[in-house]
């Protein structure tokens, strides 16, 4: 992943290409030395495909027909549901709610940097810190979401806390799609904040410590050592996670799904989908729906990799 | 690089042939369920498929089956209890194993029932014993049978609504208004509780249905018709919900409402009103009972709207039961299904409408009975159609989505007026039914 441990890789990868010209070996042997890996591979392979490719293969190939989910009759009606999705543009109108996610995880990605950041020098407490930021992503999706609608419950935790500190509220904060989808993006930054944390802080771990040393013989402050240091050295990781937000926000699904069901505008593309699979019945335009949302973060991901491409890291 | 594309490739080959293997079993069509003639000779292992959880973790569906051993000594029945009855029973019915004994999930369209249940006689001979068959009947075969039936109505608690100063049931919505209004202004109580959160008690309001026009083709009439054009029940009773909410007269956030919590609220005088079944008198007098409040406090009040004089209730079937058309024990199913819904006592249990015909009304409904509530049976000739435009339209009359939409736009959370919001629905509706051609 980072640089060090790509430089102790390097003289190994070179070994096997000193010794190809030794005599070849008997056939059996270099069938089972051909089979070898594949052997290892097998048991993931076959759970990536059962689980992963066949389902995918299975959704593209429902997007094409009409089938309601149960009937044993369904027909083939070539592009219909493509052409519906695309002459409905109410049906991408909930991309808009995408953006409330979008700007909470760039919250997300600020705080989780740095608290990383902070806690990657030597803080009193630093374990214990560490445990609580990551504990939130720890929770199951289902339980965290239950936990915050008594958080926002009318006099609920939210508003009691609030007026501990004398600030009587008296809102719905569920109630208006603005509060709510904020609340529901704060609940999402809350919950995967950990997660981003967790990898900024093994990215900034692997900066070789000599680098800090130097720096601050040099007279560097912490915010030099940020900029120059850690910054462009747990590059490729920043970039990860913000593709990673990106299609998580087009992606929203559980917190606002438990929430609010996408009651009130918190509505998202996903819940949309699987209102049009399992409410309406209609699972061949819902597969066509989550096969352009595949796309569409294909799309973006793509266009991110162009602006940003993956540079190696050299800092030494 | 090469490799890898071929890799690749294959990946993709054995994934599409995977695809290919997953459709669905092959029906066999048109089988019946014979009821038995000899319990003795009726044996085997069936299992039910229920949405009852809570019945068989608290042992009375075991009772139950302990009772149908007497007259059928041979069979052994076995319940399989679901919590997300719809979700899983859809997935498990792609294939031939989904019990022997079931309720027909929402899910299934009405023409699918021969290609998914025994059929358990015409619909000539049973509807003479039976109510709700025609729920169920398809080309004059009847596939289900529900074993009890509900009346929608208010479950209101008696005494806030006596506090403030009304004994008598309010015979028109603006009466019905007026009440809470007077509940808003005299008692703490809140006048309404829509339960918003949980969704599902806001689609209750399609049973306004039948209650407004007192009219036994109702369903027919969604089918052929608009339902939000003015005077149509479903306006009457969407526009009632409005008012409610739009006036302040249900509560402050309905957006974190709890379905649990609002029983003992309403038993002990927190809540005024509800919108819900029958069916629900007996949960909210158990909560009672658990909150030390009076049982006897809770009240049940039909629509508020009357048609000659008389107030207009429909009865409605509960999930219908059904037998797998690929059960290797027919007969035993039809056994369970015929005793279960005739002599378990099952409707009579839940406080509910018996589907046997001149059964008498359980007691909580007695007040129905002396103010001489019509009780209406629905034709449902029309009611695939009507789920088929209902789907096709995305409107979801028997979902809480645009009930939950109406509550925004009554709060303000959304913007347009009701007539706006009301015509949209009824263009929707016109272009599904228009091209679901009927």
């Amino acid at each position: 992943m980072t640089d060090t441990t790509e430089k102790a890789a390097r003289p190994k990868e070179a070994a096997p290409a000193a010794t190809t010209a030794r005599p070849r070996a008997p056939r059996g042997l270099r069938l089972r030395r051909g089979l070898t890996p594949w052997l290892f591979l097998a048991a993931p392979l076959v759970l990536l495909i059962t689980f992963t490719y066949a389902p995918v293969a299975n959704m593209v190939a429902y997007s094409f027909t009409d089938w309601d989910g149960v009937s044993p009759e369904l027909s083939y009606t070539g592009a219909e549901n493509y052409v519906e999705l695309f002459t409905r543009p109410e049906l991408f109108e909930v991309f808009f709610v995408s953006g409330y996610y979008l700007a909470a995880s760039v919250v997300q990605i600020v705080l989780a940097l740095h608290f990383a950041t902070v806690l990657s020098f030597n803080v009193r407490f630093r374990n214990f810190f560490k445990g609580v930021l990551f504990f939130p992503y720890l929770i199951n999706g289902v339980a965290i979401g239950f936990v915050f609608l008594y958080f926002f419950q009318d006099g609920g935790t939210l508003d009691s806390v609030l007026s501990l500190v004398g600030v009587h509220s008296d809102r719905a904060w569920l109630g208006t799609p603005e509060s709510a989808n904020v609340s529901l993006a704060g609940v999402s930054v809350w919950r995967y904040t950990g997660l981003n944390f967790v990898l900024f802080l093994g990215a900034i771990q692997s900066v070789p410590g000599e680098l800090y040393e130097a720096a601050e013989l040099d007279g560097a402050t912490r915010w030099h050592q940020f900029r120059y240091i850690i910054a462009p050295g747990i590059r490729p990781v920043l970039s990860l996670t913000v593709i990673l937000s990106v299609s998580g926000s087009l992606s929203a699904f559980e917190v606002p799904f438990i929430m609010t069901g996408g009651a009130t505008g918190t509505e998202t593309f996903v819940i949309q989908t699987v209102k049009l699979a399992f409410q309406f019945n209609k699972t061949g335009l819902a597969s066509a729906a989550a096969v352009v949302l595949l796309l569409i973060i294909l799309a973006v991901t793509w266009v991110q990799r162009r602006l940003v491409p993956d540079d190696k890291v050299d800092l030494v | 690089m090469n490799r890898r594309t071929k890799l690749a490739g294959s990946l993709f080959a054995a994934a599409l042939l995977a695809a290919g293997c997953t459709g669905s079993g092959g029906a066999s069509k048109g089988a019946d369920a014979k009821a038995p003639v000899d319990p003795d000779k009726v044996s085997g292992t069936i299992t039910v498929l229920t949405h009852r959880t809570d019945l068989v973790q608290d042992g009375t569906m075991k009772k139950y089956a302990a009772e149908f051993n007497k007259t059928y000594p041979k069979v052994k029945v076995e319940f399989d209890a679901l919590t997300d009855y719809e979700g899983e029973v859809k997935i498990r019915m792609n294939t031939e194993n989904y019990g022997d004994v079931l309720m027909i999930p929402a899910v299934i369209k009405k023409s699918d029932y021969p290609k998914f249940f025994a059929s358990l006689g015409t619909e000539t001979e049973r509807s003479k014993k039976y109510l709700f068959t025609d729920f169920t009947a398809v080309d004059g075969k009847v596939y289900g049978q529900s074993p009890m039936g509900a009346l929608p109505g208010f479950l209101y608690n008696k005494r806030v609504w006596k506090e403030a100063g009304i004994t008598d049931w309010p015979t028109s919505p603006a009466q019905f208004i007026d009440g809470l209004k007077a509940i808003k202004s005299r008692t703490d109580a809140i006048p309404y509780y829509t339960n918003f959160k949980d969704m599902w008690p806001l689609t209750n309001w399609t049973y306004a249905d039948g209650a407004v026009s007192c009219d036994p083709k109702a369903t027919s009439r969604l089918a052929e018709g608009d339902p939000w054009a003015e005077g149509e029940d479903l306006r009457v009773g969407d526009s009632m919900l409005y008012d409610i909410v739009r006036g302040g007269l249900a509560e402050k956030d309905p957006t974190t409402t709890n379905w649990e919590g609002s029983k003992p609220k309403l038993a002990k005088g927190d809540i005024a009103t509800m919108w819900l079944g029958s069916w629900a008198i007996t949960q909210f007098r158990a909560a009672a009972k658990q909150a030390g409040a009076n049982p006897d406090d809770i009240g049940f009040m039909p629509f508020p709207a009357q048609k000659d004089g008389k107030y207009c209730a429909t009865m409605s079937p509960d999930y219908n039961q059904a037998v797998n058309i690929n059960s290797d024990h027919k007969g035993a199913a039809r056994a369970w299904v015929d005793w279960f819904t005739d002599k378990s006592g099952y409707a009579a249990d839940n406080l509910t409408l018996s589907p046997v015909k001149g059964a008498p009304l359980p007691e909580v409904l007695q007040p129905y009975e002396d103010a001489g509530v019509k009780l209406i049976e629905l034709d449902d000739a029309k009611g695939a159609e009507v789920k088929e435009i209902d789907n096709q339209s995305e409107v979801g009359i028997y979902k809480p989505d645009y009930r939950q939409d109406l509550v925004d736009l009554a709060r303000g959370a959304r913007k347009g007026s009701l007539d706006d919001f009301l015509a949209d629905l009824s263009k929707r509706w016109e272009e599904a039914r228009k091209s679901s051609g009927s």
